[in-house]
């Protein structure tokens, strides 16, 4: 885990005093597994434990469990995982060869079915380096002195990657002529930079939000000038691809009835209604629901108007016939259902851009909201019972 | 919504016919019509009766627009035999389809026509709500119902004064130890001994409607008898007694008489009716068929009946009734002129004149 570094004389204190009663609370198991070369003496051990133990404030180091994870027993754990994933195969009947990761999940789902809400909470295997979070290697030396030139500077990670940073902009507007002309660049679409916890995430480090803009800007401007392919790999580093929204809309075949009037059916679902809606392409403008005319069954304005909406934003009012089927929830919640299935229904008659402007009109994304849970302790949802005072 | 029909009613019979006059606010209610009965294309006006935004008060005049439903029964009209026994048409149809209109529609026609119109707007108002019920005077079982009674009372003088005066009273009645109305008096005075006198007020319906059963079978006028909502006399009342027991529609002496009009033992006029599911009680909102919202009972009372099936609008009647709209300004809103502001108003409403009323209001 990052050490929170706010600044280093504080947290040295901070870590001498917790990093003693840390010595006194665990005995046993947790000092076992620490190499034996770093505890050579009492002094230099304390602070180099408290050093690799990441100490917040008032974090509860028990709770939490070990901070620090050394580089060999990373290693174990990676051991063990590969053999543990070969067994794993071995259990599915499958080659442990070519099992991946998304095999792995498969298997262990099988293996142990949880009907736990929270997908966190479920058990998982997964490699190491993604269960442990990163750690800082170690940085100083034996005599006690930093391996890093910028240790002092708290962050050293952060301030040497900006030092690296602005030398090569400082050496490619050296060898740039004074007319910096600008290469095509991939940026536009399709890459972003790095968020700022993405980045404090690379650099195991905390960062503000200022320090995060500036190293931005840096990047911005090394971008605008010409650069070759090795500060291409270094951009590249910091930038992450943008998957774009392509997911196409399923169109439903259009099918023929007897007449030859052609016909596509769908469905909508909203809460907990549920609604099937068949879509005729030459009509009058007529709405069956349930067998009954819509203006009988839904006889409120606001239930009609939310069936109207997708004829009227395809300014196709009159045009088409429907005849739908719908159950479950309530009257607003049938219209809504009614509403996705016409909708969906109708992208098999239009043209795909009209696609396009429906779905971002929202016409074709199902609603997700359901009702939440009555919590204990509360009276509903989130209405939490009289406060009295006394 | 049928206050404004209520209103409406009085004023018919000042209209000088043919003519589509357009009164000022003052005498708010006249209805005109086109009076091209044979080409049903012609639909110029349409007719808007919320009380709450009332178009009859803000655009001066009241106007109905003619349909098929109701040029069918003023053909049938037309030619009514009045030797036969009364024919009864019976107007039906999904809720806000325009079956009151197309009653308003007749019974102007037959007052210009100068037949005498009973008109009782809404009969479910007799079987609910009623904040005084006496024990009849005239029949002990029966009920009375006061107020009910003076209001309709009060309705038929205006709608029909002249008459009053030339109906002459067939029976001597006594109403009380002072008061008797003689033979030979004219009907004006029964009504009002029935106006002034509000606990006979009952009684003196029954005996206007008595008499003038009389006097069409005798041929000397023209009855049409016009009910809106007539499932109400069959159905059940949400009134109840001292004791809270219920009370059955028959024992209620205003609906008796009226069952006893609506029968077709009379001759020298018409009968026309209306369902309506809209005060019904204890009716589902989707029924609107006859037997469904009568009950076997009435039909029974009512069999045989012509019925006429009043529906929603055709593209024509809608975009006549869009355009009456436009033309008096009641559609403020930008997009409404637009063609796609109709095709919305035309799906929101599903050309359901109540509907399309209901909305435009909003515009």
């Amino acid at each position: 885990m990052a050490a929170p570094c706010v600044s280093c004389c504080r947290g040295l204190s901070y870590r001498l005093f917790l990093g003693l009663r840390v010595n006194f609370a665990q005995r046993q198991g947790y000092w076992q597994t620490l190499p034996v070369d770093a505890q050579t003496a009492p002094e230099s051990q304390i602070l180099r434990l408290i050093h690799t133990t990441v100490v917040t404030t008032k974090k509860n180091v028990s709770a939490s469990g070990r901070d620090s994870y050394t580089e060999d027993f990373i290693k174990k754990q990676i051991e063990e995982f590969n053999i543990g994933k070969r067994h794993l195969a071995n259990m599915m009947g499958e080659d442990p060869e070519t099992f991946t990761q998304e095999d792995i999940d498969r298997a262990i789902a099988y293996l142990f079915p949880s009907g736990l809400f929270e997908k966190r909470a479920r058990p998982i295997m997964k490699h190491p380096e993604q269960i442990f979070p990163k750690q800082r290697a170690i940085q100083r030396g034996e005599d006690g002195r930093p391996f890093h030139f910028l240790f002092y500077t708290g962050r050293q990670s952060y301030y040497s990657l900006m030092h690296d940073t602005y030398g090569k902009l400082l050496q490619l507007e050296k060898h740039n002529d004074p007319f910096p002309q600008k290469t095509e660049s991939m940026n536009p679409i399709g890459s972003r930079w790095l968020i700022k916890e993405e980045l404090e995430e690379m650099l195991v480090e905390k960062l503000s939000d200022q320090d995060y803009m500036q190293f931005i800007w840096l990047l911005e401007k090394l971008l605008t000038l010409q650069y070759g392919p090795a500060e291409e790999e270094f951009i590249q580093r910091f930038r992450r691809s943008v998957t774009i929204q392509s997911q196409k809309q399923l169109i439903e075949p259009l099918q023929y009835d007897e007449q030859g009037m052609a016909f596509s059916t769908s469905e909508g679902r909203r809460k907990s209604a549920r609604a099937e809606a068949v879509v005729y392409e030459r009509g009058s403008g007529k709405i069956r629901v349930n067998g009954i005319d819509y203006l009988q069954y839904f006889p409120i304005t606001q239930d009609r108007e939310q069936l109207m909406f997708p004829f009227h934003y395809l300014d196709r009012l009159g045009k088409h016939d429907v005849i739908c089927t719908v159950s479950g929830g309530g009257r607003s919640a049938q219209a809504g259902a009614i509403r996705l299935a016409m909708a969906k229904a109708l992208c098999s008659f239009i043209t795909e851009d009209e696609v396009e402007w429906m779905r971002q009109a929202g016409l074709l994304t199902s609603d997700p909201r359901v009702r939440e849970r009555k919590k204990p302790g509360q009276e509903g949802a989130r209405r939490k019972f009289t406060w009295k005072k006394r | 919504m049928l206050k404004g029909v209520r209103k409406l009613i009085p004023r018919v019979h000042k209209l000088d016919p043919g003519c589509l006059l357009r009164m000022s606010t003052q005498a708010p209610r006249s209805i005109t019509t086109h009076s091209d009965d044979q080409l049903p294309v012609q639909r110029p006006r349409a007719i808007c009766r919320t009380p709450e935004s009332d178009p009859v008060k803000t655009f001066g005049e009241a106007c109905l627009m003619v349909r098929k439903p109701a040029l069918e029964l003023l053909q049938y009209l037309k030619n009514t035999n009045f030797t036969h026994p009364a024919v009864r048409y019976l107007l039906y149809g999904e809720k806000g389809t325009g079956k009151t209109l197309s009653l308003c529609h007749v019974i102007h026609f037959c007052a210009k026509h100068n037949w005498l119109t009973l008109h009782v707007p809404d009969a479910h108002l007799w079987v609910k709500n009623c904040r005084e019920l006496l024990r009849s005077t005239y029949n002990k079982q029966r009920l009375d119902q006061p107020l009910e009674a003076s209001t309709w009372l009060r309705r038929f003088k205006t709608t029909n004064e002249h008459f009053l005066s030339q109906i002459k009273v067939e029976e001597k009645y006594i109403w009380n130890k002072r008061e008797s109305t003689e033979k030979g008096s004219p009907l004006g005075e029964v009504v009002e001994q029935g106006l002034m006198r509000v606990r006979n007020a009952t009684d003196a319906v029954g005996i206007v409607l008595k008499e003038l059963k009389r006097q069409s079978c005798l041929g000397r006028l023209q009855l049409l008898v016009a009910v809106d909502g007539v499932n109400a006399l069959w159905g059940r009342t949400t009134l109840q007694r001292e004791d809270k027991s219920p009370v059955a529609p028959e024992e209620l002496a205003l609906v008796h008489n009226l069952r006893k009009m609506v029968d077709n033992d009379w001759h020298g006029g018409a009968i026309v009716l209306t369902l309506s599911q809209t005060g019904s009680l204890f009716k589902p909102q989707t029924a609107y068929l006859p037997h469904e919202l009568l009950g076997k009972e009435g039909f029974d009372a009512l069999d045989p009946f012509v019925p006429i099936l009043v529906s929603n609008y055709n593209p024509k009647e809608f975009e006549s009734s869009f355009q009456y709209y436009l033309e008096n300004n009641w559609l403020q809103h930008e997009k409404a002129p637009t063609e796609e502001g109709k095709k919305e108003l035309l799906f929101l409403s599903n050309s359901n004149p109540g509907q399309l009323e209901r909305l435009c209001a909003y515009l």
